[in-house]
């Protein structure tokens, strides 16, 4: 049995040093290609137009003009007359043209009539009455849920739990299967029960999704020396990927499709596309470079990768280009669900918690939205909760890093921060008193607390809420989070040449997070050469599959594998050098650029000497992780964080300014401090930008995004950036765990520590994020008329 | 947004002000649809009007002359993305609020995707594609690889382009100057504390 474990400490050679992002030379220098910047021989230019209603009925088409004009190579109607749209901006017509403007004009010339509908964009207020039981679903709800891209076991479990009202037919599910039903969900439609009575019931936006007590929630809030109630929520945010999403697509031969994309799940491309273009995923190569920003919302080639693929076919096979413009990227390309709540808390005067009950509400557009994991890290002992689910027109939600954490970090520890409010204590001394709640993590954030603590300079920061004088006011807040990210299946082929050169391929993606800088680094610490000594080959179908890049799970998906092939290869170049060095496999190892016996450096072959022992054919080795059922052993899941943010606060104008992030954070065995660090920086920073500027701002009479481009849908910019502090947890109790994701935790937090902060600094809550002036102003005078 | 270097903030020298080109667009309405530059008479002077089809130009860019046939309409952004394939200032928002397509135009930064190509003739364009010299990156460039000031990086070749600049201009800044200087500029993946280190080393050695 090989070796494959990580090497001890002393042994690490560039595992957990600061090493330098290997595309960085490319990045700086504009070298770096995006799908963006593809630029295909003969290239077509799409353009789509969009639904400008909410909520609305296609009555009519009419492309006729658009196809007279001279340039406009292929007009396609993907939602033609009788199709329902669900948000504002939705695709109705793609165009492609010899160039842009030909194809903006082509636009201007189709002509849609359509029936408006009613619609809800509003999910701020807490639903009035007319609360739905979830019943029985239609075949018409799992369509939507598919077209909403709810996962499949949260289909299942619906379909088990609620029936549905129609027997579904074999061609029916057919149909499902082809929008994307898997064989769990065909399987669940199949065996539920049917409730034909509830076809006739109307459909409220408003559906109890979830209901769930533990322990006496009443018994323990009535007995609670202290109880806090309060109002908390983040709104709808975009994802504001800086390269938007698309693709281009040209058929190379009648049955081959070549697609260039922006995603985030190179590998998973060729399957979602083969059914909707009927065709087999093995005649379909997805390649991509480098990726714009994804943050969660770039794993399906989506509708209009499948119809820039099928446009193309209708020119000829020419190579067509869709990119969103930037206000489709903002309206239909991705949001963060939201989540509100009221949440009362209740603790004993010592400060030991006792007690938790929320009412929760928000949306993910029209697919609903389920509730966040409340309340978040601390496993209070008695709980009620219910949470409703909010259909509405504000557009389609997809995961957004750390899906519903920033969220339920916001809901639980802003509530629990009002009652360490309460109780008169100091949060850090309050969290701190009931880690035991946070098993099995509790050591982790005990360090982590009394670290952040120390670099924050919490102790001369704080000061109770009451304590509030002067227009500048200050002060600082906390939150703890936590995430799984274990690593993900990564198949790679990592081949030695006889003559030294060494390849490894695999088929993932590096998002900007320092993939291909930490896959060189576990390989070459491992074959005892350069990292420059390697080439590595990533984003290409041509090349073994790798996991999508989400959750967090491609650190510990491809630095195990790449280990495993490393490891491998190493072995296998071991048994043949073996002889000339006459000494026995195990005892040789691979250091600074040599195959040696080990404790006898005298007994050496260069690298290049060893590898020439491979005779005339190269060396491939696989490697592949294994089997999730089986104990992680390179990669593991579950991390604890903490963070503070300290704030100063203008009471006059209500502007709120950073002054200061820490972040303390542990990821198991850290791969690349540099990265890494630069995740916890990026993180803080994005955290700072959602927490007082993003929010995807709808009007409610017309149903349409009101900010759809970057001035208004605010980004933090340079000067919005206070001093930043990043503190990695490493050695004893982090290494030994192996290696665990970093994406999402550090932007788990910002948003309730940057809320609590502001609460402690002017002594009132700001209920909601962003924490713009104006709310700010409104809680202060709030406060004022108490 | 308080930003004294904002690329573009100082109108255009096309000699054409806004109430002119209102009256030139009431008076190309009523020519015929015919390509090649036409002069008309506005606000007392003969004016060149060219369009809307397309319209021979020449650019300088880099140091070398590109000719296109192009409409007027085209933005100097995708004349140099599309037409002339230099991706390195990439289309973000496209309408001059994020600084990811941030070119040299006569020595000044400005986004390129709210000038139109028409009028960036005659002019020396540089790109980020430029800085390299003999194989080296430029020392801001070299100071963004030591400070890991990119993620994604497609806000990067904007940033890198405005950052020589400013220091080009401000030599010697505090860290209050390169947090208002380089505000016309936007990162999602939050690079901007790289960015700041990376200028600060780059000043520091003389960049």
């Amino acid at each position: 049995m090989p070796d494959y474990a990580w090497p001890p400490a002393e042994q690490r050679r560039l595992l957990g040093k600061r090493i330098q992002r290997v595309d960085a030379p490319a990045k700086v220098s504009g070298e770096a290609k995006y799908t963006y910047d593809v630029h295909r021989p003969g290239m077509l230019y799409g353009k789509v137009l969009r639904c400008p209603h909410a909520a609305a009925k296609v009555v009519s088409v009419d492309i006729s003009a658009a196809e007279k004009i001279p340039g406009v190579k292929a007009v396609h109607v993907v939602q033609g007359p009788g199709s329902t749209i669900h948000w504002e901006g939705d695709d109705v017509v793609a165009v492609a043209a010899v160039d842009e403007s030909t194809a903006e004009d082509a636009i201007r010339a189709i002509k849609v009539k359509y029936q408006k509908l009613p619609h809800l964009v509003r999910d701020v207020e807490p639903p009035k009455g007319a609360v739905q039981q979830q019943g029985p679903l239609s075949l018409d709800d799992l369509d939507d849920m598919l077209d909403n891209q709810v996962p499949s076991r949260e289909m299942v479990r619906q379909i088990q739990t609620n029936g549905i009202t129609e027997k579904a037919e074999e061609d029916k599910l057919q149909e499902l299967k082809a929008d994307g039903a898997d064989d769990e969900v065909l399987e669940a439609i199949r065996a539920a029960k049917v409730h034909p009575e509830a076809s006739k019931r109307p459909k409220s936006n408003y559906q109890q999704a979830a209901t769930q007590t533990l322990g006496d929630p009443d018994g323990a809030l009535k007995n609670a020396e202290v109880v806090s109630e309060g109002l908390y929520g983040v709104p709808v945010i975009t994802h504001c990927c800086l390269e938007s999403h698309g693709s281009i697509s040209e058929w190379t031969d009648r049955e081959h499709l070549l697609t260039h994309i922006s995603t985030q799940n190179v590998s998973g491309i060729p399957g979602q596309m083969a059914e909707p273009l009927e065709m087999p995923a093995t005649n379909i190569r997805v390649h991509q470079d480098h990726i714009g920003g994804g943050f969660g919302s770039k794993f399906a080639p989506d509708r209009w990768g499948i119809f820039t693929a099928q446009i193309s076919r209708k020119a000829g096979g020419k190579p067509v280009r869709i990119m969103l413009e930037r206000d489709a990227e903002l309206k239909v390309a991705g949001a963060r669900p939201s989540a509100y709540a009221r949440v009362k808390v209740g603790a004993r005067k010592d400060g030991t918690l006792t007690a938790w009950q929320s009412q929760s509400w928000g949306t993910g557009g029209p697919g609903g939205g389920g509730m966040p994991p409340i309340p978040y890290v601390f496993n209070v002992p008695n709980q009620r909760k219910e949470h409703v689910a909010i259909a509405n027109n504000i557009g389609p939600a997809r995961a957004w890093r750390a899906p519903n954490h920033p969220q339920a970090a916001v809901l639980a520890m802003c509530a629990l921060d009002d009652l360490a409010a309460k109780l008169n204590m100091d949060p850090v001394e309050f969290f701190g008193k009931n880690l035991e709640l946070t098993k099995p993590r509790q050591d982790i954030y005990r360090e982590e607390l009394g670290i952040a603590a120390d670099l924050m300079g919490w102790k001369q920061k704080w000061h109770p809420r009451t304590d509030v004088r002067g227009v500048a006011v200050r002060g600082v807040g906390l939150s703890l989070h936590t995430w799984g990210g274990r690593g993900h299946n990564s198949d790679c082929d990592l081949t030695i040449h006889p003559e030294g050169s060494v390849e490894l391929k695999m088929g993932s993606q590096d998002l900007g997070t320092g993939t291909r800088t930490c896959i060189l680094m576990v390989a070459a610490d491992t074959l005892g050469i350069p990292m420059d000594a390697i080439q590595l080959m990533i984003g290409d179908t041509s090349y073994p599959p790798s996991g999508g890049s989400g959750g967090s799970t491609t650190i510990g998906g491809v630095t195990s594998s790449t280990r495993r092939a490393a490891v491998d290869a190493r072995d296998a170049l071991f048994a043949r050098v073996a002889p000339a060095l006459n000494a026995h496999p195990g005892d040789l190892e691979c250091v600074e650029g040599t195959v040696r016996v080990k404790g006898d450096p005298s007994r050496s072959l260069s690298w290049k000497q060893a590898c020439s022992k491979l005779g005339a054919m190269p060396l491939t080795v696989r490697g592949k992780n294994p089997d999730k059922s089986k104990p992680p052993d390179l990669s593991n899941s579950g991390v604890g964080g903490v963070q503070m943010a300290e704030v100063e606060v203008d009471t006059e104008t209500g502007i709120v300014k950073v002054k200061k992030m820490v972040a303390v954070q542990d990821c198991g065995l850290v791969v690349d401090l540099t990265t890494a660090e630069s995740q916890c920086y990026g993180a803080l920073i994005m955290g700072i930008s959602y927490s007082l500027f993003e929010e995807k701002i709808m009007d409610a009479a017309s149903g349409r995004m009101l900010n759809a481009d970057m001035s208004l849908y605010r980004l933090a910019g340079l000067s919005d950036i206070p001093e930043l502090v990043v503190h990695m947890m490493t050695g004893k109790g982090y290494d030994e765990r192996g290696v665990i994701g970093l994406g999402e935790p550090p932007v788990i937090s910002p948003g309730a520590a940057i809320s609590n902060a502001v609460a402690n600094a002017i002594g009132v809550r700001v209920p909601y994020l962003p924490l713009t002036p104006d709310r700010v102003l409104a809680a202060l005078d709030q406060k004022g008329a108490a | 947004m308080n930003d004294r270097n904002r690329p573009g903030a100082e109108p255009d020298d096309s000699g054409v002000s806004r109430r002119d080109f209102l009256r030139i667009s009431g008076i190309t309405a009523a020519l015929p649809l015919v390509a090649g530059p036409k002069v008309v008479l506005a606000a007392g002077q003969e004016i060149p009007v060219h369009g809307p089809g397309k319209v021979a130009m020449e650019f300088s860019i880099n140091g070398k002359t590109f000719k296109a046939q192009l409409e007027p309409r085209v933005t100097l952004l995708d004349a140099l993305r599309d037409q002339f394939e230099i991706t390195g200032a990439k289309r973000v928002c496209d309408r001059g609020e994020c600084g990811a397509c941030t070119v040299l135009l006569d020595n000044k930064p400005i986004y390129a995707c709210s000038v139109l190509a028409i009028e960036a003739q005659k002019k020396p364009i540089l790109t980020v594609e430029s800085l390299m010299a003999e194989g080296k990156l430029h020392p801001v460039q070299q100071a963004f690889v030591e400070n890991d000031a990119s993620q994604c990086g497609f806000c990067t070749p904007g940033f890198v382009v405005a950052c020589k600049s400013f220091l080009d201009r401000n030599p010697n800044p505090t860290a209050e100057d390169i947090r208002r200087g380089l505000s016309g500029n936007l990162c999602r993946c939050g690079t901007y504390h790289g960015i700041q280190k990376a200028l600060a080393q780059a000043a520091q050695k003389g960049a």
